[in-house]
């Protein structure tokens, strides 16, 4: 079926370290990282915002795939920051990677899933034959409120996928996807509110992990797949421990899940998380190798893929630019004062 | 508003994608376009051109104290850069964690550039990163 002609990623220069938050609140550092496995998260500079770096990401999938831009078809950018409440981020990344005009393009939101939901949307209408190509983007600048703990994880960055159905231009191929979706009332942002609330530990059992479990053994179901007959495993990284309690659960080890586990050392980028978690893996990826990457949005869903890498893949590689070069390159460390001087930026929106 | 709206949607090809032109009769490349080519005068053929977005810092400075527009991204650097396929323009050279030098290579980046109060217009322009 359809599948991945190319893909590209972004994620802000900038870092502020777990010990630099705790120090404010007076929280204890150790215990933080050891209880959301995580070190430091990216931070947008005050002109960086979701459409911003869906911009870097879809021109970065555009070179990497080869593709005329023109081709493309569909595209869908996934986020809960759009910076614009009405007026779609969607065209200002179609005129900057200049797709033509016989496009059609929305906005999708659903908490982090709403990247991976655009996956699902471009590979039916590849295979419908509706259109050549569709562009897939997932984008966040994601807020937590201040001294809450999402204040630890909340950070920026995206991905964005090109699907085709020609089978001779994929790098990887989306052997099949399911979803789980109920009405579950995790995490929200009210129209206007500057930050999310969530339900505390609500968030967890009902939320990520029923979601996620379901979708990926209703995937297994499907396929007669099992967890060690995949190479490698992503799942939605709100933290970097949540990924590893339920890859246990469903089967997996732990080096199945290690190279697309970013949030440790980057963030939660909420609707980007689940795009980088796959862009790092297939950087990486042999031929013949299968990938199952299952997302999480809240309120909630799962989107479970199983994906199969081809050849291809080599041949595409001079032109990509990897997760790795855009995480460890120049990061720049920033302090509590700056944070909040750029998350200002970000709040006005 | 609706002056400021429609002006800047006539700009997005060169803001966005640093798209100028080219004279076809003398090959000289503008950023920004221009209707009329400076060698060829009335001889002009002018045609769409896509710029590389690459190029090296000419001359640079920071700014401590800008205009309103600019006031919460200060201090910041502009810098004149001299781009591969000739012309000279003024961009925004952003924080990549490395220090501006004259004759160090940039490429072109999507940023924000300011925006139009807290109701109006967010404009997108290309600024330039150093290599
Ligand atoms: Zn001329």
């Amino acid at each position: 079926m359809a599948g991945i002609v190319g893909y590209g990623v972004h994620v802000p220069r900038y870092r502020i370290k777990v010990e630099e938050i705790a120090k404010v609140w007076n929280d204890d550092p150790e215990s933080i990282k050891k209880g959301l496995n995580i070190t430091e998260k990216s931070v947008p500079g005050i002109d960086e915002d979701a459409a911003t770096i869906a911009v870097e990401a879809a021109r970065r999938a555009v070179d990497h795939s080869g593709i005329n831009a023109n081709e493309i078809g569909a595209l869908y950018v996934g986020s809960e920051s759009h910076p614009y409440a009405v007026k779609p981020t969607s065209t200002i990344v179609s005129q900057a990677i200049r797709t033509g005009h016989k496009l059609t393009a929305a906005d999708l939101e659903f908490a982090c899933k709403a990247g991976t939901a655009g996956i699902q949307m471009c590979a039916g209408l590849v295979d419908s034959k509706m259109i050549k190509y569709g562009m897939a983007i997932g984008s966040d600048t994601s807020q937590g409120r201040p001294s809450d703990a999402l204040e630890y994880t909340a950070s920026a960055g995206g991905g964005a996928f090109i699907i085709g159905s020609d089978k001779s231009e994929q790098i990887a191929e989306i052997l099949k996807t399911t979803s789980y979706t109920s009405d579950t009332p995790d995490f929200w942002r009210r129209e206007g509110a500057a930050f999310p609330s969530h339900g505390g530990r609500f968030t967890g059992e009902p939320a990520y992990f029923k979601h996620i479990t379901n979708a990926t053994k209703q995937l297994f179901e499907m396929t007669g797949f099992k967890a060690s007959d995949f190479n490698y495993a992503v799942f939605h990284q709100p933290n970097g421990k949540f990924p590893i309690v339920v890859s246990k659960a469903l089967g997996f080890e732990e080096k199945q899940i290690k190279d697309g586990l970013l949030t440790p050392v980057i963030g939660n980028t909420y609707s980007g998380a689940s795009m980088l978690g796959l862009a790092a893996v297939l950087d990486i990826a042999k031929p013949n190798e299968k990938i199952l990457l299952t997302s999480f949005g809240s309120g909630a869903g799962s989107d479970s893929f199983a994906i199969e890498v081809k050849d291809k893949i080599d041949e595409k590689r001079g032109k990509l630019t990897k997760v790795s070069d855009i995480i460890n390159t120049r990061k720049i460390y920033i302090d509590y004062s700056t944070y909040l001087k750029n998350r200002g930026g970000i709040k006005k929106r | 508003m609706e002056k400021a709206s429609a002006s800047a949607w006539r700009k997005f090809n060169a803001r966005y994608n640093m798209i100028g032109n080219v004279c076809k009769t003398c090959n000289t490349k503008y950023f920004p376009p221009r209707i009329v080519c400076k060698n060829c005068g009335r001889n002009t053929k002018m045609e769409e051109y896509q710029f590389s977005g690459k190029g090296e810092i000419f001359s640079f400075t920071k700014i401590h104290v800008p205009s309103e527009a600019f006031k919460e991204s200060a201090p910041y650097v502009i810098g004149v850069i001299k781009l591969e396929e000739g012309p000279m323009i003024e961009g925004h050279i952003v924080d990549s964690g490395k220090e501006p030098q004259i004759g160090a290579k940039v490429k072109q980046v999507f940023r924000r550039m300011y925006t139009d109060g807290e109701e109006g217009l967010i404009t997108y322009h290309f600024k330039f990163e150093l290599i």
